[in-house]
């Protein structure tokens, strides 16, 4: 065998191992989907919209568990992503080196990497023990807890990203350095940075443990943050796990809505990157 | 040596009668001027004299400290602590190294154009008035007219004046260097410091670009880094050739590239070297 017949052997057997590796990915992947929109497109219906969730055997939708998912994943987000950004930008643009910023570097990776449940067990102690119950509120401090390091991440590597050409070119038209990060590079790196956030609504959307020790749920209407509120992961896990069919059936259709959620929220996170990276 | 002799010759025939170079008044000089990168000694003991509205520029081989001389006339090298200059450093007179001297304003009258183009994210208007706003409070109707100016004077003007508001980003190469240019200018700085401006960009645009310098030197005093020995010839009135660290020789440029005094300016300007 000559060098570049075996060379082209070589290529195209490490080609078939990363498509027989794509393959494998792609097909679980694609059968969780197919699953959940066989079974969740069943119990979408006009009174999932329009019903709070049911007592067994009643019928019944999901409007308050939606409603309570959307106020407390906004609130997260209005907590969580100022507060990430702001601290990214700290890390990427004055603390690069020093004592500060190499501390809350690895802080912000080991809260990045905590189970959420940890997070949730740790508002639970903080907030919900001490107040007395479980609460809306409890539940959007312990979502934003998850937001911030995500946040933090994506805007440090975001802003890292930016050449150090354009923040030198600022700089020499005599700019101080708070106008060369607002006006310059974070704009430079705004579609990254926002398709971190975007990911963070992702990743709170589906969450079920934080809020099992914080937020609960609640069967009926509820817009109280000082109470338990209803929210759809929580109400998934309960009702996934009941023997009430028409229960499940409401599970289904919730997991086909935040399957439906994240998935428009990606494509609209990647879409949102490649406009600007023109 | 006779390729670029030409050069100078042809430059001479096409040129009006103005002053002379050397009756300009010096706008920028270094006094035993040295500088660090931590503990290497990047520009050893360096003294020279720029003059106004005039176009100085420094060649000389890869490494030999002509970009990092230029990076001290703005302070630029202030961002990297590691970085540091001794010696005085004088603009109009004043020492720029000075505790008591504000880079941002310093930055405000001396200007940089980088070897990349560097547009902002943001339209082409807004990459014009950025520089501006930062240092003067200007109504709408003024800034319109020192953005126009501005690019006018960097020969854009034409090319975007309808697209103001599009990305600074969505131009060509030569484009966005001129835009950089206008950027620059539109600050109404007394130096310009231009670090390699054409070395990314094609002959046609490169051929603009040193046109332009032409026309602002009336306006400017002009600094320019170059590996291209022919755009020395071509454009400037003086010449500085550093090798190592060091600056060998400085002249006026026919004579650089005429009658260079040292051996070591010969054999580089003449490609033995280099």
């Amino acid at each position: 065998m000559t060098l570049v017949t075996r060379r082209k052997w070589v290529n195209r057997i490490a080609l078939g191992l990363s498509l027989a590796a794509m393959a494998f990915g792609i097909f679980w992947l694609a059968w969780i989907l197919f699953d959940v929109l066989r079974l969740g497109i069943d119990g979408v219906s006009m009174s999932l919209f329009t019903k709070m969730t049911p007592p067994p055997g009643s019928e019944g939708g999901l409007l308050n568990a939606i409603v309570g998912s959307l106020i407390m994943v906004s609130l997260a987000m209005g907590i969580g992503t100022p507060i990430g950004i702001l601290a990214g930008i700290y890390l990427a643009e004055f603390g690069q080196r020093d004592w500060l910023g190499s501390t809350t570097r690895l802080i912000n990776d080991i809260l990045l990497s905590a189970p959420s449940i940890v997070l949730g067990l740790f508002i639970y102690a903080l907030v919900v023990a001490r107040t007395g119950g479980f609460s809306g509120f409890a539940g959007v401090l312990a979502l934003a807890l998850i937001v911030i390091p995500v946040v933090v991440r994506t805007t440090e590597n975001m802003l890292i990203l930016v050449p150090n050409s354009l923040r030198e070119a600022a700089f020499a038209l005599g700019a101080p350095k708070w106008r060369v990060v607002g006006s310059v590079t974070l704009r430079a790196a705004r579609a990254g940075v926002l398709t971190g956030v975007l990911l963070a609504v992702a990743r709170i959307a589906g969450e079920t443990a934080p809020l099992l020790f914080t937020a609960l749920s609640n069967q009926f209407w509820s817009l109280d943050l000082g109470a338990p509120m209803a929210n759809l992961p929580v109400t998934i896990f309960k009702f996934a796990m009941s023997p009430f069919a028409d229960w499940q059936k409401l599970a289904w259709a919730g997991v086909f809505l935040i399957t439906l959620g994240v998935l428009v929220i990606n494509v609209l996170a990647r879409a949102l990157f490649r406009e600007e990276k023109k | 040596m006779s390729n670029l002799g030409a050069v100078v010759n042809e430059r001479h025939a096409a040129k009006p009668v103005e002053t002379s170079p050397a009756e300009k008044p010096v706008q920028i000089s270094a006094r035993n001027f040295n500088f660090y990168y931590g503990a290497f000694h990047a520009l050893k003991n360096i003294n020279v004299d720029i003059r106004e509205n005039c176009i100085t520029a420094f060649i000389g081989p890869s490494g030999c400290g002509k970009s990092t001389f230029l990076r001290c006339f703005n302070r630029m090298f202030e961002l990297y602590p590691e970085q540091r200059a001794e010696g005085d450093l004088l603009l109009q007179g004043r020492n720029i190294l000075g505790k008591g001297v504000d880079a941002t304003s310093l930055r405000a009258k001396v200007g940089m154009v980088f070897q990349k183009p560097t547009p902002f994210p943001m339209s082409i208007y807004d990459n014009v008035a950025f520089g501006v706003s930062l240092h003067e409070k200007l109504g709408k109707g003024q800034m319109d007219e020192r953005v126009e100016w501005a690019l006018q004077r960097a020969a854009l003007w034409n090319e975007v004046k309808n697209i103001l508001g599009q990305s600074g980003m969505s131009l060509s190469g030569g484009q966005q260097q001129r835009l950089c240019i206008a950027r620059g200018i539109a600050v109404k700085p007394q130096v310009i410091l231009l670090d390699e401006p054409t070395s990314a960009l094609d002959p046609i645009s490169t051929a603009k670009i040193e046109e332009l310098l032409h026309e602002l030197k009336r306006d400017f005093t002009i600094v320019i880094v170059t590996h291209n020995m022919q755009q020395a010839a071509r454009v400037s009135d003086y010449t500085a050739y550093m090798y190592l660290g060091e600056l060998i020789e400085f002249d006026e440029t026919d004579t650089i590239f005429i009658k260079p005094k040292h051996k070591q300016t010969e054999d580089y300007i003449t490609g033995r070297f280099g």
